[in-house]
């Protein structure tokens, strides 16, 4: 495949927004956001319905008007410019494939307004790295939703653009055809060193094909970062939540010295390292991952660097293969998430059973949020009904019947 | 790779046939409509076409021939009216058509955010057919007449002659013929453009199109049954007029139309053969004509 890229040496550009207002009658989409995509970097923007997202997108593709700051690509501002005189393509989420011309039409549109030479051969170039140059003469009705998809995307990156926005291109996907179609995504990206700039409200796939993930809620930007440091370090509750589980507690800081802060959580210290910590006095929110939790069903010895929280009982006990998710009622402080790794064959600890969680004091984190702005549910982790990944999945199941309608 | 996994096409099931003697009933009443209404004239037709005089009878008697000379001599006579229906006809198609576009592109697309005013402007176009067609055409004659506040205008600033007319002319027939089919080409058009899916101008913005190239590249092509429609229904009706430009509406003897030469012949020469003949051949030349044109327009691609 990289052999057929080779006619097309360019790189992506850099894109830079500053100070992006929108604003539709009623309501503000975006509030003054400045984010800045360095070339050649596969960037997404993580956040749920209505967060400004698409948004987002669509003033960089020129579809919508900012309604103050700046879009620059490469440097060049291009805010008062037409979506067609842009150096950026989209893969819309619905595909927008032309349904009066053929597949291989489709791809060579663009080349063909460009007046570049060879439009036909660089469109079934393109066609050939989606593997589907076989059906260069079908329309785009006689395609399965993958192969439109594949199309959507051969359509957009023939024309090499400086940079390429994706709106959910998956989302209409199976579970299944949406991981390969990932692969191939990042895969293609490597390969032809474009920019990317992908919008989603899957958490997963955003983490697996990102370098940079921003988390945005209420037309915000939450948190930028490499995915595993999102994932480790929030910085806010929603992030948080967002991106995977947490479990936080709020409290006070009782001492705190050169590396550590201690906080008192319902009667007990607990050790968050300062450098992960955004507040270091007064009332702050702390968290630890529901995978960095150890289960003990004996009161654990106090060890120093560990944070221990107990006793309480199991009332949820769920297996799910790999690891299994328990629930546990500590007295004062609320329900707790803890994954572990099935170590041993089933679960360690049934419902009713007497148990103690504890974590290395360097893997907890402690929030910029004031305690008394966080929702109280997001507090004490809830049950499997309203994870965020079911959340995620009822979103996406809403999302699809919507597409379907459509 | 990973992909010839999904290549394969998923193969298209026939719904399952049965006999239904059920959906046979429900035709008859339809198939005897067009035996009685439509097959059995068009056969009358055919045999008064090729009727010769009765030598022993009065004037309008005619005695079942084959007389095929009727073809060439209404033919031969009429031509010119024959192409003067047909290019009047393809002029008044154009002009409706550069007309209603623009309309039915407001009302369809970019009204759509104002479902009110959407059916306002479709009443609108709706509205003429509430008065009857001979008033209105009768009412523009009226209009654009020798004493009326149009010539006088036009003769005022230089641009009519002072000896100039507006009815009677090749302009007022066309203008009448325009007129009275635009909502017959709106109609269809507004139809096709309200379910246009503005993504697709969106996806063209994106790949490079310029609004007009996007226009003619993306909008047009999507458009094209409510094009096809619209101008057939514009264009057959008009091909076969006869008020706009007979003499007692918009027209003179100058712009007589092959519907003229047809009126007079039945109605007035009683020259019933002659009539018929000129019909047939109307007739003939529309199939021919639209028959190119559907397969040039190539709707048969569109989805």
């Amino acid at each position: 495949m990289a052999a057929s890229t080779a006619s097309f040496a360019e790189s992506g550009a850099d894109l830079e927004l500053v100070g992006i207002t929108k604003r539709f009658p009623g309501f503000t989409a975006i509030e003054s956001l400045d984010l800045s995509i360095p070339a050649g970097s596969f960037f997404a923007l993580l956040g749920p319905s209505g967060c400004g997202k698409t948004t987002t997108l669509r003033l960089v593709a020129g579809l919508e008007e900012p309604t103050a700051g700046q879009i620059l690509i490469g440097g060049k501002d291009v805010t008062d410019t037409k979506p067609f005189q842009r150096p950026v393509n989209t893969v819309f989420q619905s595909y927008a494939l032309f349904p009066h011309m053929t597949i291989l039409e489709n791809v060579a549109f663009g080349l063909r307004r460009r007046k570049l030479p060879d439009p036909v051969g660089k469109a079934h170039e393109a066609l050939k790295l989606v593997e589907l140059d076989h059906l260069a003469s079908r329309r785009p009705a006689q395609l399965s939703g993958g192969q439109q998809q594949r199309v959507a995307l051969a359509r957009a990156i023939v024309n090499r653009p400086a940079l390429l926005l994706l709106d959910e291109p998956l989302g209409a996907l199976d579970l299944k055809l949406r991981r390969q179609m990932q692969l191939e995504l990042k895969t293609i990206q490597t390969e032809v060193g474009l920019t990317f700039l992908h919008v989603t409200h899957d958490q997963e796939e955003a983490m697996t094909m990102a370098d940079t993930v921003a988390v945005m809620n209420k037309g915000k930007i939450e948190q930028m970062g490499a995915p595993e440091q999102l994932y480790e370090l929030p910085r806010t509750a929603f992030v948080a939540n967002f991106l995977g589980q947490s479990n936080l507690f709020t409290g006070p800081v009782v001492s705190s010295t050169a590396d550590a802060i201690t906080v008192d959580v319902a009667g007990v210290p607990i050790v968050v390292p300062r450098t992960r910590a955004q507040r270091h006095a007064g009332e702050v929110a702390i968290g630890v991952r529901p995978e960095k939790l150890t289960l003990f069903t004996e009161a654990p010895a106090p060890a120093a660097g560990r944070n221990i929280l107990g006793p309480g009982r199991v009332t949820d006990v769920s297996f799910s293969g790999v690891s299994t998710q328990y629930l546990i009622e500590v007295p004062g402080i609320g329900e707790l998430v803890v994954f572990a790794q099935n170590m041993v064959f089933g679960p360690v600890a049934t419902v009713g059973t007497e148990a103690w969680v504890s974590w290395n004091a360097d893997h907890g984190f402690g929030l910029d949020d004031d305690p008394v702005d966080i929702p109280r549910s997001v507090l004490s982790p809830v049950g499997p009904g309203d994870s965020t990944e079911s959340i995620a999945i009822q979103r996406r199941i809403a999302l699809e019947e919507e597409l379907e309608q459509a | 790779m990973a992909f010839t996994a999904f290549s394969s096409q998923a193969a298209v099931e026939q719904a399952p046939r049965k006999r239904s003697f059920i959906a046979l009933v429900l035709l008859l009443p339809g198939i005897a409509y067009l035996l009685l209404f439509f097959l059995a004239p068009l056969i009358s037709l055919v045999i008064t076409s090729f009727q010769a005089p009765d030598l022993y009878g009065d004037i309008g008697d005619y005695v079942t021939a084959f007389r095929w000379e009727n073809y060439t001599d209404a033919i031969g006579e009429y031509w010119p009216l024959i192409l003067r229906a047909f290019g009047f006809a393809v002029v008044a198609t154009v002009l409706a058509l550069v007309i209603s576009y623009p309309i039915a592109y407001f009302i369809g697309v970019k009204a759509r955010r104002w479902p009110l005013l959407q059916s306002l402007m479709l009443t609108l176009v709706i509205a003429p057919f509430f008065i009857s067609f001979l008033l209105r055409t009768l009412a523009w004659k009226q209009i654009m007449s020798d004493e009326g506040p149009i010539v006088q205008f036009l003769k005022s600033v230089a641009i009519l002659p002072s000896d100039g007319h507006l009815t009677g002319t090749t302009f007022s027939v066309i203008f009448g013929l325009t007129y009275n089919f635009i909502p017959f080409m709106t109609l269809p058009l507004y139809a096709t453009l309200e379910r246009l899916d503005v993504r697709y101008l969106e996806a063209g913005a994106d790949l490079y199109a310029s609004p007009w190239t996007t226009f003619r590249k993306v909008t047009i092509p999507l458009s094209m049954p409510g094009i096809v429609s619209g101008t057939l229904l514009t264009f057959i009706p008009a091909a076969g007029d006869y008020i706009n430009a007979s003499r007692d509406f918009l027209g003179s003897t100058s712009t007589a139309m092959v519907g003229n030469a047809i009126e007079a012949n039945f109605l007035v020469l009683q020259n019933y053969p002659a009539a018929a003949a000129l019909s047939i051949v109307l007739m003939a030349v529309i199939l021919v004509i639209v028959g190119l044109y559907v397969r040039r327009a190539g709707t048969e691609d569109l989805i």
